[in-house]
């Protein structure tokens, strides 16, 4: 970590920049045309979302069934801020706003909750989503049940490509920075990391408002990119469909959440006509990965460049 | 004070469903340490059958309570074998996982064969009330009660006075040593399944009739707010699921009753949310410690 510049991060830059550039040019010879552009959407949005939920449940081992509820609030206050002032300044307060709204979300809910393990840690947080929703129900300034319409759209592949890097590359320094080896020492043991000095409760609530943070940014970015928003939409099913994301990817694992992501955005896409056989298969997933590899298919791996080259170094990540 | 009376008969009818519930969600949970989520899905399968039952074949109301329970019952048993055997061993975070994916499972199959549409059951019990001191109580309701108490009271014959019940206490208390004195623990978590399943198969048919529509995701607020009762009667404790499943009822009733129909399930999950940090082990739930 010393280099700024070693020869993994000068890959990875490369790497971002092709990536950016072809989907760009893709995007400007109309081979992804606007209806595959609402893939991309998903994908990006699904990335940001899975990549913040695994930071919560797959490095730190909180389970966390609320992720939706933090992700309405970046919805809901970039919604109303752009429909106030619809413009870039605009959006860019918005998105900022809706992931400090929702990471102080996060520490609120999170400092009680927290002392929770487990099951009745999910409960509770599924329990503050549904609050969450149902005040967003009833406020307003959010136009009630009947939704909020009309949010301007600013979205574009530039925008979604920088926030998703950005979230991608925030979350893994964090989880190799002194911090994030906290949160996995309180995943794997809990009481071990107790007694080794580390301030519990200040890692899993730290780790919980990081990635309610993103999952702000993820919701801000639906906003404008869907531009109708109503509470349903964030309900208990929202949380369920990134949860799904990380565990197939791998709870502990950046790059299997980045691929199921994908993965998962491309099988809505094709089945997007057969709602109830597309969440069968979420589903039938759930269970049959859980039964035969219960870590994910990625496990707690990640997919590196050292994998590549030819000496394999020490390439262990935790 | 008349109002008042009138939100507690209405809530004692709904508290005695979310009893039922819970009393599956009670009794899963202290025998395997499992939220078990697909639990508000069998109580909506109950539903169903129940329907097709009344519509199709032209039974009364007790014949499809009855078959609805045994089909349901069959139902948590296949369930626990299939899906939750095999993570015996596994985290409970795999396990609760599990749990949510066959909830899931349940409801978009449901969904796929019988559409989202919301059915509207058929008038099976009358739909008559009376009056008492300006309190009205339908039929409906008493037959509720009249479904509900013997059930509970039966289920506590069968947990405290017979063979199977008594494994089921000792699994739920150490299963290692329970399974070392010769108990099946396999074949008695069966039982839990299949007691608990068919409770919320009779849940779901009441409901039917009480509310008069069923669709397949109903099961999923119930399936929630049962569980809170279970957690705020104090989760593995039978007695507890009934006090907690009575009060959510009423408490919920009251709070609609006094202008926030809009904020009721915000309201339960307050509750859970205050009783798992005031007081987790709940109204009757004894306290473990935990130990590394």
């Amino acid at each position: 970590m010393k280099k700024l510049f070693t020869r993994n991060a000068l890959i990875t830059l490369i790497l971002m920049a092709v990536s950016f550039v072809l989907v760009e040019v893709l995007i400007q010879a109309n081979i992804i045309t606007a209806y595959y552009q609402i893939t991309l959407a998903t994908i990006c949005i699904n990335i940001i979302m899975a990549v913040s939920l695994n930071l919560v449940t797959g490095f730190t081992g909180q389970f966390s069934l609320g992720h939706a509820g933090f992700m309405s609030i970046g919805a809901y206050t970039c919604g109303i801020i752009t429909v106030a002032n619809p413009t870039v300044g605009g959006f860019l307060t918005g998105i900022v706003m809706g992931a400090v709204l929702a990471a102080l979300a996060g520490i609120i809910i999170g400092i009680p909750t927290l002392r929770l393990k487990g099951d009745y840690l999910a409960i509770a947080t599924l329990g503050f989503a549904e609050i969450i929703r149902i005040i967003v129900q009833t406020l307003d300034i959010t136009g009630g049940a009947a939704g909020l319409n009309g949010v301007p759209k600013f979205t574009n592949w530039p925008w979604f490509w920088f926030f998703t890097v950005l979230t991608i590359i925030l979350v893994n320094n964090f989880i190799h920075s002194s911090h994030g080896r906290a949160c996995i020492a309180i995943r794997e043991d809990e009481i071990a990391a107790e007694a080794m000095g580390i301030n519990t409760t200040k890692y899993k609530v730290m780790a919980f408002a990081v990635g309610a943070f993103f999952a702000g940014i993820g919701g801000a970015l639906y906003a404008s990119t869907f531009f109708f928003l109503k509470p349903a939409t964030f309900g208990f099913l929202k949380s369920i469909d990134y949860l799904v994301i990380v565990v197939l990817g791998g709870m502990g694992s950046i790059t299997g959440s980045v691929v199921a992501g994908i993965f998962l955005a491309v099988v809505n896409t094709v089945l997007a006509e057969f709602t109830a056989v597309r969440m069968i298969i979420y589903a039938a997933l759930l269970v049959v990965v859980m039964i035969f590899r219960p870590q994910g298919l990625m496990g707690s791996k990640e997919i590196t460049f050292k994998l590549l080259q030819k000496k394999p170094q020490s390439n262990k990540q935790e | 004070m008349e109002q008042l009376m009138q939100q507690i008969v209405n809530g004692i009818s709904l508290g005695s469903i979310y009893a039922l519930i819970a009393l599956g969600y009670t009794m899963v949970y202290g025998i395997i340490k499992l939220i078990n989520f697909a639990h508000g899905d069998i109580y909506m399968i109950g539903a169903y059958t129940g329907f097709a039952v009344v519509t199709y074949t032209n039974l009364g109301f007790f014949p499809a309570l009855i078959i609805a329970m045994i089909a349901c019952s069959a139902l948590g048993v296949v369930t626990e074998k299939v899906a939750y055997k095999p993570l015996r061993s596994a985290s409970r975070i795999a396990v609760l996982i599990t749990a949510i994916g066959v909830s899931l499972l349940m409801e978009y199959v449901m969904m796929f064969f019988v559409t989202a549409d919301v059915r509207s059951y058929p008038d099976v019990l009358s739909n008559a009330s009376f009056e008492i001191g300006g309190v009205i109580i339908k039929m409906q309701q008493i037959y509720i009660l009249i479904t509900t108490v013997p059930l509970m009271v039966f289920l506590q014959y069968i947990v405290h006075r017979t063979k199977v019940g008594k494994a089921m206490r000792a699994v739920s208390i150490d299963r290692d040593a329970a399974e070392l004195m010769g108990i099946k623990v396999d074949q008695t978590i069966s039982y839990t399944f299949a007691i608990g399943s068919a409770l919320a198969g009779a849940a779901g048919v009441l409901v039917g009739i009480y509310y008069n529509s069923i669709n397949p995701l109903m099961g999923i607020m119930p399936g929630l707010k049962a569980f809170v009762a279970a957690v705020l009667g104090g989760i593995g404790s039978i007695p507890g699921a009934m006090i907690g499943g009575m009060s959510i009822g009423v408490i919920e009733n009251m709070v609609s009753g006094y202008g926030g129909s809009l904020i009721k399930d915000a309201v339960v999950f307050a509750i859970l949310i205050i009783v798992l940090l005031v007081k987790p082990s709940g109204i009757l739930g004894k306290n473990t410690r935990e130990k590394v």
